[in-house]
């Protein structure tokens, strides 16, 4: 991928950012410009950072948790017919439940600390994962599976030597998936109830009208974001043709 | 590998109660190539999936039976169209994928000597994607031939290459496969002119038997007799197709 045209093109739309802001004249807690936001970002680099920490470390937890979970539970679905007829349909109506919504109840259990939005982010990634993996699993092509049973293999092998690697291109899908909505779980668990966290410092900034730190703050979440679901991407590409 | 038996399959099929092909009787010589012609959709593969156990969809009416009394599902080797070479895996894990699915030790020496056979020697660490159409079905032959079975069911296994490499690998496959009750299913006539030690075209009506000629296996690709099934057998299909 070529670097340079996202690079204008980011650089346009804070041109035109600043433009609109110089322009109209809208005061500055409405509105801060690109040039008041990198001011106040650079002004406050050292509590950005600790809150990006925080953030981070919830992201990444939450990650590794969520995706554990949903790769266990695809292996069980795939193998247990019992367990798919129990337990997808629940699955399926988890999701339809605004995960959001649970937000609060879970700090209420969990508490104020990191355990709450990790809690947010493994409920966010778990049906991805699980559904991505799931749905690899049970797309093993059929003649893998003919020649399998002419070579009298024994079902756990067909998993691990055939199904398994057949489907990391699906399970590397679901991590990617993780990797873009992870960060959204745990910013919503810090606006609901946090004292550390890029999603605290926002609502912080918001608050005391503080807009180019909220702002600040947010770009900082963005570029995570994107720099997190680039690492992901790269390792999880290389899932496809790994050696078993 | 145990002595090769002959077989004897015998039955209808049918899917939801459509006929898929009537009531026939196809003999496997022991030790013997019989190639199985016909068009698309009379049931040839169907015939060839039965016999090694495989998924078809259809409902099954009749026998499959070795002449030695013992069991034919569990001495069937399977080759298809498709190589199925699993793209993760090197040319030597391809050809071991049995014994690792069995969760047996690899005969090593035996792989070596198939992979040197089948002239892979310098592809063995190679993924399948790195091959060419010809040398990933010699893969797949040497994990067949691997397998070490009596009897290898061959589903159109050269169709997908082009005519120099089909005719390399028709020679090979008859020389290696020496021995073992094979079954090929084929819609090329040239194919089972070459290889059939009998041949059998498959129609809706039933099986009509055509004497090969008395050439050895594989049979050269330019003698007059090769020519002359080869034309015999492809009026045959294009006098039902009209």
């Amino acid at each position: 991928m070529k670097v340079w045209p996202p690079i204008a093109a980011t650089l346009f739309a804070l041109f035109v950012w600043q433009i609109i802001v110089t322009l109209t004249g809208v005061q500055k807690f409405i509105l801060p410009g690109p040039a008041l936001v990198a001011e106040a970002w650079w002004y406050n680099r050292a509590v950005i950072a600790e809150h990006t920490l925080i953030t981070l470390i919830e992201i990444l937890l939450g990650m590794a948790i969520g995706t554990a979970l949903g790769i266990a539970t695809a292996l069980q679905l795939a193998t247990s017919k019992v367990a798919r007829t129990l337990v997808q349909p629940i699955l399926v109506f988890t999701q339809a439940l605004p995960v959001f919504a649970l937000a609060p109840i879970l700090t209420l259990w969990l508490g104020f600390g990191l355990w709450s939005k990790i809690a947010m982010a493994v409920l966010i990634i778990y049906f991805p994962v699980t559904s991505a993996f799931f749905d690899g699993l049970m797309r093993t092509p059929s003649g893998y599976l003919d020649l399998a049973k002419t070579m009298q293999a024994h079902p756990s092998r067909v998993l691990w030597k055939i199904r398994v690697p057949a489907a990391l291109p699906s399970l590397g899908a679901g991590v990617r998936l993780a990797a873009v909505y992870a960060p959204i779980g745990a910013v919503i668990g810090e606006w609901v109830g946090a004292s550390r966290g890029l999603g605290a410092l926002m609502i912080m900034s918001n608050g005391r009208a503080k807009t180019d730190l909220m702002f600040a703050a947010m770009l900082t979440l963005g570029v995570m974001s994107v720099l997190l679901y680039v690492c992901v991407a790269k390792l999880t590409r290389r899932l496809g043709d790994r050696e078993t | 590998m145990t002595l090769a038996p002959s077989i004897t399959f015998q039955g209808q099929a049918s899917i939801e109660g459509r006929q898929l092909f009537a009531p026939l009787t196809l003999c496997l010589d022991a030790g013997r190539w019989t190639c199985l012609l016909g068009g698309s959709g009379v049931g040839k593969t169907t015939v060839l999936r039965l016999m090694a156990d495989l998924p078809t969809g259809a409902d099954f009416d009749g026998s499959i039976v070795a002449t030695d009394g013992l069991p034919v599902v569990d001495r069937v080797a399977y080759m298809a169209q498709d190589d199925l070479l699993m793209p993760w895996a090197s040319v030597e894990k391809n050809i071991t994928l049995g014994a690792q699915l069995r969760g047996q030790t690899v005969d090593v020496v035996r792989m070596e000597r198939l992979i040197t056979r089948c002239g892979l020697q310098d592809h063995r660490t190679k993924k399948p994607s790195e091959l060419s159409g010809g040398q990933r079905q010699r893969v797949a032959l040497a994990r067949t031939l691997m397998e070490d079975k009596p009897i290898v069911l061959l589903d159109e296994p050269f169709s997908a290459l082009d005519a120099q490499t089909r005719a390399a690998m028709q020679n090979m496959a008859a020389e290696l496969l020496q021995g073992r009750t094979v079954m090929v299913v084929t819609h090329d006539p040239g194919e089972a002119a070459r290889l059939g030690h009998a041949i059998q075209v498959m129609t809706p009506a039933g099986l009509t038997a055509v004497t090969p000629p008395t050439a050895a296996v594989p049979r050269a690709v330019d003698a007059l007799e090769t020519l002359t099934c080869q034309s015999q057998l492809l009026t045959l299909l294009m006098g039902q197709a009209a």
